[in-house]
């Protein structure tokens, strides 16, 4: 569904990613795990255009979307969770969700999607009227993976999701990551809790100054030495 | 209070309603962009002229004239944005100031030679028409004038509040990444906003034709009266503008009449500072 071909990303001098290629198959779970600086989100954010890459292609449903401006990325299907959640402080809950729907091929579906996203985190229509950034760290993360539904994504990057949140909401949102995928959506899963992301993943590659260092399945890596020591402190 | 401060008072008002919606244009772009537009005040000029010209040779009277000046500088705006502004945005400040600058100092010199310095004023058959209310006697232009301004920040206030597109600007504004994130078009939001930014001075110009003279010499004052006033209302806040430019309009006003015509500006800086000490987010901004 998505190829990542050699891909370069340079900042300035400074090069983030350095070559990087990873596949992710529809329905798939594809942990990206690393250490702080490895890359991660410089991947992800060049995936979702708004990094232009210096070299290599980005492959999604048979088209190189490498360089394209992030508008047209979301509207191909590629949604995004982001970093720190990224939700519209002093819009409502409401406006919020609406701007989600402002791809051409999502805004005819907005009333349908809305009941649905609304369905899956009711909290969310309690809070319809309330401006985003009043709402706790586990709401905005609801809000944020509403948002991206809004969008009709066919596959959704998560980065970081349960950073900076209480271990029962990182229980949930891991949860609705599960329950997502289970219902079809493929997702390209950037998390800290390496233990975590690995156990639930398909596929899994591990990213270190830039450059992808192993792959192999989430088990295959949950058993392998370097991983354990380097990640998982055992 | 007298009768005639009292009248001053209103009369300020009424014209500060209009500077208001020129500072508007101002607050807007600068909310969203984080780019001072330093071409606002000449751009105004440029409306004051479009306003004149119509009705000096076509006799297209500036309440007529106003919609589609507007909307004609909405398209200008948009332009701008597109092929001039946009590759600057994400550039150092003072190359945007330069920039700026650069265009309002061509479109100054521009109209002195194609207009030459004189004032261009627009005589409408009811110029020196009043409306006497109480013991007050009121400039029939300015109510008109201020009524169109009014109109045209409820239209504004509406259109950010309430359409999809006016809410993908303001999301735009509060979280830029955020709106990269959920796939906003925000370049052409961007000049959507800049276009927005000029139709309010393309309406301020054509109004403000009918209550003072074109000439090029009043575009840097201006600019600068746009400037004090958003500060003073509060950087990006569109109510401010309004608040900012009534402000001045009385402070103007009453220092015309009372003091001198030229000591105007002098009372409108001096606002300026007083409000920079006490409340440096301006009356009705975000806490810095």
């Amino acid at each position: 569904m998505l190829t990542v071909d050699n891909l370069s990303v340079h900042y300035g001098d400074a090069q983030a990613l350095d070559g990087v290629s990873l596949t992710v198959d529809e329905g798939a779970i594809v942990a990206i795990v690393g250490a702080n600086g490895a890359g991660k989100t410089s991947l992800i954010r060049t995936i979702a255009g708004m990094h232009r890459p210096t070299a290599g292609r980005i492959v999604f449903g048979g088209n190189d979307i490498a360089g394209l401006p992030s508008h047209r990325v979301c509207d191909l299907g590629i949604g995004q969770v982001a970093e720190g959640r990224q939700v519209f402080p002093s819009l409502t809950v409401s406006e919020n969700l609406d701007m989600g729907a402002m791809l051409p091929h999502a805004r005819p579906h907005r009333a349908q999607n809305r009941e649905r996203v609304l369905a899956m985190f009711p909290r969310l229509s309690e809070r319809l009227g309330q401006a985003a950034g009043t709402l706790s760290g586990g709401e905005q993360q609801m809000l944020a993976i509403g948002r991206c539904l809004m969008g009709e994504p066919k596959l959704i990057m998560f980065d970081e999701p349960s950073l900076g949140l209480a271990p029962t909401v990182v229980h949930d949102v891991l949860k609705t990551i599960r329950d997502l995928n289970t219902g079809g959506m493929t997702c390209v899963l950037v998390e800290q809790n390496v233990a975590v992301s690995l156990k639930i993943a398909t596929r899994a590659y591990v990213l270190e100054n830039g450059r992808v260092t192993l792959s192999g399945s989430g088990a295959e890596l949950l058993a392998d030495e370097r991983v354990r020591q380097a990640y998982l402190g055992i | 209070m007298t009768a005639i401060t009292l009248n001053i008072i209103v009369q300020g008002i009424l014209t500060g309603l209009v500077y208001g919606l020129m500072a508007l244009g101002l607050s807007v772009i600068f909310g969203v962009m984080r780019v001072v537009n330093f071409a606002h005040g000449e751009f105004t000029v440029v409306a004051m002229y479009a306003a004149f010209l119509l009705f000096d040779m076509l006799g297209v009277s500036p309440l007529l004239s106003l919609l589609p000046i507007a909307a004609a500088f909405f398209f200008l705006g948009y332009v701008l944005q597109r092929a001039l502004v946009e590759p600057f945005i994400s550039r150092a400040e003072h190359e945007q100031f330069i920039l700026l600058v650069g265009l309002a100092t061509v479109v100054v010199n521009g109209l002195l030679l194609i207009f030459g310095p004189d004032a261009h004023p627009i005589n409408l058959p009811y110029s020196f028409d009043s409306y006497t209310i109480g013991p007050m006697f009121i400039d029939k232009v300015r109510v008109f004038a201020a009524l169109g301004a009014l109109a045209i920040c409820v239209a504004l206030f509406l259109f950010f509040r309430y359409t999809r597109t006016g809410t993908a600007i303001r999301a735009c504004a509060d979280n830029l990444t955020g709106a990269g994130v959920v796939g906003l078009n925000v370049k052409q939001l961007y000049a959507v906003t800049f276009g927005l930014g000029f139709a309010c001075i393309g309406a301020a110009g054509t109004l403000m034709a009918t209550i003072a003279d074109a000439s090029p010499g009043l575009a840097p004052a201006y600019t600068l009266l746009a400037f004090v006033i958003v500060i003073i209302g509060g950087l990006g806040s569109m109510a401010g503008a309004l608040v900012g430019g009534v402000l001045i309009g009385i402070s103007e006003a009453l220092a015309g009449f009372y003091i001198q015509p030229s000591m105007k500006s002098m009372f409108s800086f001096a606002l300026l500072i007083i409000v920079l000490v006490l409340r440096p987010q301006g009356l009705m901004g975000r806490r810095l």
